[in-house]
């Protein structure tokens, strides 16, 4: 086996299931041994993630849908949060604190998802969607970001 | 999510709850401008005391209402600032444009007074 536990959920891209989100994937992840920090930090880095999906990708159409896909695997947490959306056209400039394409939007979804998991990567494909993967393991500070 | 509002010492006051995410924003946007609007208050302060979870939505709301403030000369100010919200606050940077208070009488005389920040 590739992993030891696996999570798969699929929903619309709705406000209302930001909320449902964060809190199945903190469920799941208490499978390690997180602080309560580190929890926190998930769920924000979830947060972060669907909402960009809802907004980004699908441009607030409920009606599209979103699909997290979660690994245990050797101790570390690896959480998949996909849309089918429009995609990033340049990930360095969505990267960059303060930059958003959307008014009263901070620009500040991957600086907090960056600061909140150990690692992350974002595959997109214009016209096709994006792929944000996070990695997280217990009791790790590091930070940093690749893309593709 | 609906934030109990009041205005005093023209300082507008908001106590929020719940978690402040973008399931939440529109409403808590249209509550606070509406506030904002009818009451003219110069200044802002949110109480989070009931405020377990905030992200970048949540944020971005604040923080738009306190650009239509800060225009006019007016203060952001917090009380009752836990652990998991302090943390997105801090990673923001928006405690360094805002002051924290140790209660909401002790805010509202610091702002009234129209103290620096």
């Amino acid at each position: 086996m590739e992993f030891d536990n696996f999570l798969r959920i699929e929903f619309f891209s709705r406000p209302e299931n930001v909320g449902l989100a964060r809190v199945t994937l903190a469920a799941f992840a208490a499978q390690l041994d997180y602080t309560i920090t580190e929890i926190d930090d998930l769920k924000g880095a979830v947060s972060e993630a669907v909402s960009n999906a809802i907004i980004h990708g699908y441009g607030n159409d409920p009606d599209h849908v979103v699909k997290i896909v979660a690994y245990l695997r050797e101790g570390e947490l690896e959480i998949v949060v996909e849309d089918r959306g429009y995609g990033i056209p340049n990930i360095d400039e969505a990267l960059r604190p303060g930059v958003s394409t959307v008014p009263e939007r901070l620009g500040l979804g991957f600086s907090f998802i960056k600061s909140f998991v150990d690692r992350l990567e974002i595959i997109s494909d214009p016209g096709k969607g994006t792929r944000v993967i996070m990695f997280k393991r217990p009791g790790s500070q590091s930070s940093d970001a690749r893309t593709n | 999510m609906t934030p109990e509002i009041d205005v005093l010492d023209s300082t507008l006051v908001a106590r929020l709850q719940g978690e402040l995410d973008m399931q939440v924003t529109d409403a808590l946007r249209s509550a606070l401008d509406q506030a904002l609007n009818a009451s003219g208050a110069k200044n802002m302060l949110f109480d989070l005391r009931l405020v377990s979870f905030i992200d970048s939505s949540g944020l971005g709301v604040i923080l738009g209402r306190y650009r239509r403030i800060a225009d006019k000369g007016g203060r952001l100010a917090f009380v009752n600032v836990e652990p998991p919200v302090r943390r997105v606050l801090e990673l923001s940077g928006v405690l360094r444009i805002s002051t924290e208070f140790q209660d909401e009488q002790q805010a509202i005389a610091d702002l009234a007074q129209g103290g620096l920040a």
